[in-house]
């Protein structure tokens, strides 16, 4: 029984066991001076597992007493969080290693926090999830306070923790009550303890409470405080990574929570999450407008996306789910990308951030602009890109479910949140001339850039197949 | 009201009251020691439902390790804690709403004190009679085996917290003689050691 | 439970006994003693000259690491207990995950070891 347990877990043994000897491997050699060879190495794992992952139709297997769930919803989200994560330490390793932040430790972190979210997205247990996520949690609290020389990113790091403390702790407390008085904290002994599609009073306190939790995790209003400062404070490779993998694997535990613990009670929660979805939405939409600081505005886009991510989830439908793993496996496109570009620009050697230095950015730098223009077309969701078909089909499942008026809250968001991003493209093309910026990019980097935009031109065709996919995957989850 | 009733209201007033006191102590290094006085509290309650092993790892974790590392903490910030208080005004209407939203749900809870079916069941299913086998024991039969998962990530999880306590914190000063024990094991005489023959009325 | 809390009586006795004593100290210094303070008597003693700084000093960060590093192997230690104790029941696979346990926190041990966050200076 142990050897199908460990069967598996598998992919997360090999990588935790990976980062483990690659701990021990760098600090008896080089140290510091091998850390490009681990961020290779490490993106190389990580890029394997998710090939292996993907191409391994196991069908749905349960491990270790229910306790941890293998089947096409977890290994779609693993994939993505696998590709993701190694897309962007690659992406940012150039970029690191300049700043002087490119320590051994940090690939090591990098595929601990990989094994965390792995486990997330995999939970069958609340106690195993509680695992998965402080593990992802206390690796990203590390490196976002990595640059230890700087006011801000200690800032990051420590409010992060803080409040990722607190998170933890609501999301401890929800997971308490719902053992409980469910007797049991194995997402299978739960969702029996459902009747006539609702939940007792004292199970329902202590799902809003678990709900609370993540929502702090996927940065959902009102839980949201954190994210523009850590974001702004981090060192920007780092934020890259905050911005996608740990985005999706949060989405995908709350996934798993709704659907596979409370998924007779949709009712229940749909409430909750519409509430969230709404505020995250608008809120994501008008702070950004004021943003000078381009990180500090990718925040608010992050929290605005994540709002349609929730509205997916609310519809509590097969093709909710889809929508929402589709519009997750855009979104991390997407910020690869943007933050690939965001994490070159430099002035005089020095990391600027500032939105105006964009100011006529298309007149030296032609190409690169151009991408940019398609990302952020996208990301506002502007018809011919991909990033208008993940809102598409977010909105599509919202009226599907009878949440109309959600999704015309989430048409009049994404209208407004589209003016700063276009804004940005006005500044590049038309804006007015001032100091500039350079953009000296890694070939890694440019490779991201370039190509996230070019997917979200050809993914038109019929979203490079990932919709049969995200349905297998939201077919798992949901039955 | 027997001798356990009496000691449960015991500890618990203990606790109430030192950690209304944690938080309203003047000096940080009060706050600690009044936590300390609320985790001792705990513990007794602990003792109390006969989890004695988590009653001993309240005591050696917490008030052993924790506690002092708070006390670090708290002498390492330069913080002056008086303009940190000075905030409280401000907020406090705002934090005893939380607190009285939070109260009125915990009350809720309380009222409808009404478990799942078969939640007793499924509880007692796996917690064995405290009469036939220890506590320390029964948790040893279930972590190491039916839990083992979660076993092994809370070992990452300490490996993980090992890595961020040494990257976070550790400064290695260059330019310092540090004693390199293997270069000083092979030290001899012959090595460390010459001889030199000076005549009288010549220098070196 | 009452068999329970029998167990505990000797402790109950002790501890009565240590705060009583503890209290008598502290009321006989408050009633009894002499008491006559003054602002010069309380200050800090320096040899001659007034007191430059504050006598709380912050502490440096190492004093952090080492205890932070003790923690962890205390918890370490912490899951030791129950493993010794259902030592006969918990059979292979119990032992051999607290020696893959073990293993992992000794890895963290050589990590930190090499990597000289044992060293002082």
């Amino acid at each position: 029984m142990i050897n199908a347990d460990i069967q598996t877990v598998m992919p997360e043994l090999v990588l935790a066991v990976f980062a483990m000897l690659a701990l021990l491997g760098a600090v008896y050699t080089g140290k510091d001076k091998v850390a490009r060879l681990l961020v290779w190495a490490t993106a190389a794992v990580m890029l394997a597992l998710a090939l292996w992952i993907g191409t391994n139709d196991a069908g749905a297997n349960s491990a270790f007493a229910g306790s941890f769930t293998d089947d096409a919803f977890s290994r779609f989200a693993k994939v993505a969080i696998l590709i993701s994560g190694a897309a962007v330490m690659l992406a940012g390793r150039a970029t690191m290693e300049r700043r002087g932040l490119l320590r051994f430790e940090y690939p090591v972190l990098i595929a601990l926090a990989s094994v965390g979210m792995m486990v997330m997205v995999s939970a069958g247990d609340l106690m195993v999830l509680y695992m998965g996520l402080e593990l992802q949690s206390l690796s990203l609290y590390v490196i976002a306070a990595l640059n230890r020389d700087s006011t801000k990113s200690s800032e990051a790091g420590l409010k992060y923790f803080v409040l990722g403390a607190l998170s933890s702790g609501l999301l401890l407390y929800g997971a308490s009550l719902s053992y409980g008085y469910a007797g049991t904290t194995l997402f299978s002994g739960i969702i029996t303890s459902v009747n006539d599609g609702h939940v007792g009073m004292g199970l329902l306190i202590g799902l809003a409470f678990v709900v609370a939790g993540l929502a702090f995790k996927v940065s959902a209003v009102p839980f949201h405080m954190w994210t523009p400062d850590v974001y702004e404070g981090s060192p920007t490779p780092i934020t890259a990574f905050f911005a996608t993998a740990p985005k999706l694997a949060a989405m995908g535990l709350l996934a798993r929570v709704l659907f596979d613990a409370f998924g007779g009670a949709i009712a229940d929660w749909q409430q909750i999450l519409g509430l969230l979805a709404v505020l995250s939405m608008f809120l994501g939409a008008v702070a950004a407008i004021g943003q000078k600081n381009i990180k500090r505005l990718m925040a608010y886009s992050s929290i605005a996306h994540m709002g349609f991510a929730l509205l997916g989830l609310a519809a509590g439908t097969v093709f909710g789910v889809q929508s929402m793993l589709v519009y997750m496996a855009i979104y991390l496109t997407m910020n690869v990308g943007t933050f690939a570009f965001i994490m070159s620009m430099e002035r005089d050697g020095k990391p600027i951030t500032d939105i105006s230095s964009l100011n006529l950015y298309a007149r030296t730098e032609p190409l690169k602009a151009l991408a940019m223009l398609v990302l952020l077309f996208s990301l506002a969701g502007v018809p011919p890109m991909v990033g208008f078909f993940g809102k598409f089909y977010v909105l599509k499942a919202a009226v599907e479910a009878g949440l109309t008026w959600l999704a015309v809250a989430g048409v009049i968001a994404s209208v407004i949140g589209a003016f700063y991003y276009l804004r940005i493209v006005y500044f590049m093309y038309f804006g007015e001339e001032n100091d500039g910026v350079e953009t000296n990019m890694s070939p890694a980097a440019w490779v991201a850039l370039v190509g996230s935009a070019a997917i979200m031109i050809l993914g038109v065709v019929n979203l490079l197949g990932i919709e049969g996919a995200a349905a297998t995957a939201a077919a798992a989850l949901v039955n | 009201m027997s001798v356990a009733d009496f000691a449960f209201y015991a500890f618990g007033f203990i606790i109430l009251v030192s950690g209304l006191m944690t938080v309203a102590s003047k000096n940080p290094v009060h706050s600690v020691l009044w936590l300390i006085a609320t985790f001792l509290g705990a513990t007794g309650l602990f003792v109390l439902l006969g989890a004695e092993f988590l009653a001993m790892l309240l005591m050696i974790v917490y008030v052993g390790a924790v506690a002092v590392l708070f006390l670090f903490v708290v002498m390492m910030l330069d913080v002056d804690f008086a303009t940190l208080k000075g905030g409280l005004a401000e907020y406090l209407p705002i934090g005893l709403l939380i607190g009285v939203i939070l109260l009125m749900e915990l009350g809720m809870i309380f009222g409808v004190w009404q478990f799942a079916d078969g939640a007793e069941a499924a509880r007692a299913a796996i917690t064995p009679n405290i009469g036939e086998i220890h506590n320390t024991a029964a948790l040893g039969q279930i972590i190491f085996d039916d839990y083992i998962l979660i076993f092994q990530l809370s070992g990452l999880i300490l490996l993980v917290a090992m890595i961020g306590a040494i990257v976070l914190t550790m400064r290695h000063r260059p330019n310092i003689k540090r004693q390199n024990v293997v270069a000083q094991m092979h030290r001899d005489p012959a090595k460390a050691m010459e001889l030199k023959d000076i005549k009288p009325g010549q220098g070196l | 439970m009452d068999e329970l809390l029998r167990n505990y009586l000797p402790l109950v006795i002790f501890l009565g006994l240590a705060i009583a004593l503890g209290l008598v100290f502290i009321v006989a210094a408050a009633v009894l003693a002499v008491r006559n303070p003054d602002p010069e008597k309380n200050s800090a003693y320096e040899c001659g000259f007034n007191a430059f700084d504050d006598a709380r000093m912050k502490f440096d960060v190492r004093f952090y690491l080492v205890a932070i590093l003790f923690i962890i192997f205390d918890l370490e230690i912490a899951f030791l207990f129950p493993w010794a104790v259902a030592f006969k029941d918990v059979g292979l696979i119990g032992f051999w995950s607290m020696m893959v346990f073990l293993a992992v926190l000794t890895i963290g041990f050589a990590y930190e070891w090499k990597k000289g966050a044992l060293e002082w200076e």
